[in-house]
């Protein structure tokens, strides 16, 4: 039974991949049709040679490097920020019910609101620098880690906090020996919306107002009308948010159910 | 009242009485920062000055109009790739793929291809909404319990009464949920773009007002901005409930 099952599980996984390059294959011509057929104004939908070649010459472009190691700082440290102070709100949430229901409607409706209509106060605050970007990625990355804590804390199995109360575990016990290892996969999917939004908030202070960054890269081949190299770089971006999307997802673990 | 709403609201009071005080007795610089009175003294300003309510009615619009063209449509791609399975192998990772992404980064491609205006507002949040609104439709879909399907087939339906009778009524409660993140999406996008941009509805007027430095305005217009987010959420939440009771 098994030999069969194993057979058909590889045809099928087989059957997919076709059918991936296949779709891939036809983005691609359809692509090369659009761009090629003057629909849009010229160098609007570049051919994909151009991005190609754009992507490689970029891709050998110190500038490439400088502006991602100023992005990925910015956004390493509003994480930080952002995830530390909504990791504390969920656990002091989840711990004191009152505290808990008292600001979870705060934080639950705000969440959902455009964060980036806060730049001008927060560069009012900092300045154009570092310091605005990292304060809305910051803003940014704080609300979907405080509310996947939060629901972590709440939805750790009663039965194994009264387990852990039979045993007489103290508070510290009952923290790194039920709550921690509960929390990891929220805190984890916190850690990993948090990046999303994050980048999303660095990227568009870098865009709106800034001197360094890949989205002040971007917005530079925008204004210089350098389509092939907004295209590419369009591509190194969502690549290096998917690869850290991937990372955090291999570190959650299968049997927490992701 | 219960304990929690009493202190939720008292701590927003407290914090809002101490910013008074520090920029009132000039701790906090009154060029960085607004006391909460003005603030709500120039959000009626704003009405008579930069025709908020016009403006919030251009973001409101582009906001359902980009929504509805996502609903239609998505519920359109959804079905497609729940009833045809290579549709959904060639199509899904990629949909499900761009759900992750952070679409709103391509508004400068966006911006040469439509131009500076409504146009790249709406097909921006559009995009944005039509990847929520597909997922949730044919997941709602793909979840309809097939003892409903056998039932329908027992009384011999067609395909268009078995859609129409069993499947779409029975996906009602995801498809509603993807209505209201599709809402959320657009109107998270349209003030978006709005603010990047500069132009149309209330977040544009933030930047134009940022751009005059006119500091309490930006911060009522702000607090404007917030204030009817939040609305719009609990109106789309309450909506949601009212449809979905279940």
């Amino acid at each position: 039974m098994v030999q069969p099952r194993i057979g058909s599980r590889l045809r099928s996984r087989a059957r997919r991949q076709w059918i991936a390059a296949a779709a891939f294959v036809g983005y691609w011509v359809l692509w090369e049709l659009i761009a090629r057929a003057g629909i849009f104004y010229e160098g609007v939908i570049p051919s994909s040679i151009a991005i190609l070649r754009a992507l490689y010459e970029i891709a050998f472009d110190r500038a490439l490097y400088l502006n991602t190691a100023v992005t990925a700082f910015e956004v390493a440290v509003a994480i930080l920020i952002g995830c530390g102070c909504g990791l504390a709100f969920g656990l002091l949430g989840g711990a004191v019910r009152t505290i808990g229901a008292a600001y979870e409607p705060y934080v639950h409706y705000l969440a959902p609101t455009p964060k980036i209509v806060f730049l001008p106060v927060l560069l009012l605050c900092f300045g154009v620098g570092f310091g605005t970007k990292i304060a809305l990625g910051a803003l940014s990355a704080f609300f979907p880690m405080a509310i996947a804590t939060l629901a972590g804390v709440r939805g750790v199995d009663p039965v194994l906090l009264r387990v852990g109360q039979s045993f007489n575990l103290s508070r510290l016990q009952l923290a790194v020996k039920i709550y921690l290892p509960a929390l990891r996969a929220p805190v984890l999917t916190g850690l990993k919306l948090g990046f999303g939004f994050a980048l999303i908030g660095v990227l568009l202070a870098e865009i709106k107002l800034s001197n360094a960054g890949l989205g002040f890269m971007a917005i530079q081949y925008y204004n210089h009308f350098e389509m092939a190299e907004l295209y590419a770089l369009m591509m190194i971006i969502f690549l290096l948010a998917g690869g850290v999307n991937a990372l955090v997802d291999r570190l959650t673990p299968r049997r927490w159910g992701r | 009242m219960r304990v929690s709403t009493i202190l939720g609201l008292a701590t927003v009071a407290a914090a809002a009485a101490l910013l008074e005080l520090l920029v009132a007795s000039g701790v906090l610089p009154a060029y960085i920062f607004v006391r909460p009175s003005a603030m709500l003294f120039s959000i009626v300003g704003l009405f008579r000055e930069e025709a908020l309510l016009e403006r919030l009615l251009v973001t409101l619009g582009a906001t359902l109009l980009s929504a509805a063209m996502a609903v239609v449509s998505g519920v359109s791609l959804g079905w497609a790739l729940y009833r045809c399975r290579l549709l959904d192998e060639v199509f899904g990772t990629w949909i499900a793929a761009l759900a992750a992404a952070p679409l709103i980064l391509l508004y400068p491609l966006f911006l040469v291809v439509f131009g500076r205006g409504e146009p790249t507002i709406i097909a921006m949040a559009y995009v944005a909404s039509l990847v929520a609104m597909t997922l949730k439709t044919r997941d709602g879909l793909a979840g309809v319990r097939s003892v409903l399907r056998a039932v329908g087939a027992s009384f011999r339906v067609t395909p268009a009464q078995l859609f129409w009778r069993i499947e779409l009524p029975a996906a009602a409660p995801a498809i509603f949920t993807g209505i209201r993140l599709a809402l959320i999406f657009a109107l998270i996008n349209v003030i978006g773009i709005e603010f990047m941009i500069n132009d149309g509805g209330i977040g544009g007027l933030i930047a134009d007002l940022a751009d005059r430095y006119e500091v309490p305005s930006m911060y009522a217009a702000i607090l404007f901005v917030v204030l009817a987010s939040v609305a719009f959420f609990w109106a789309t939440e309450r909506a949601e409930r009212w449809f979905n009771p279940a």
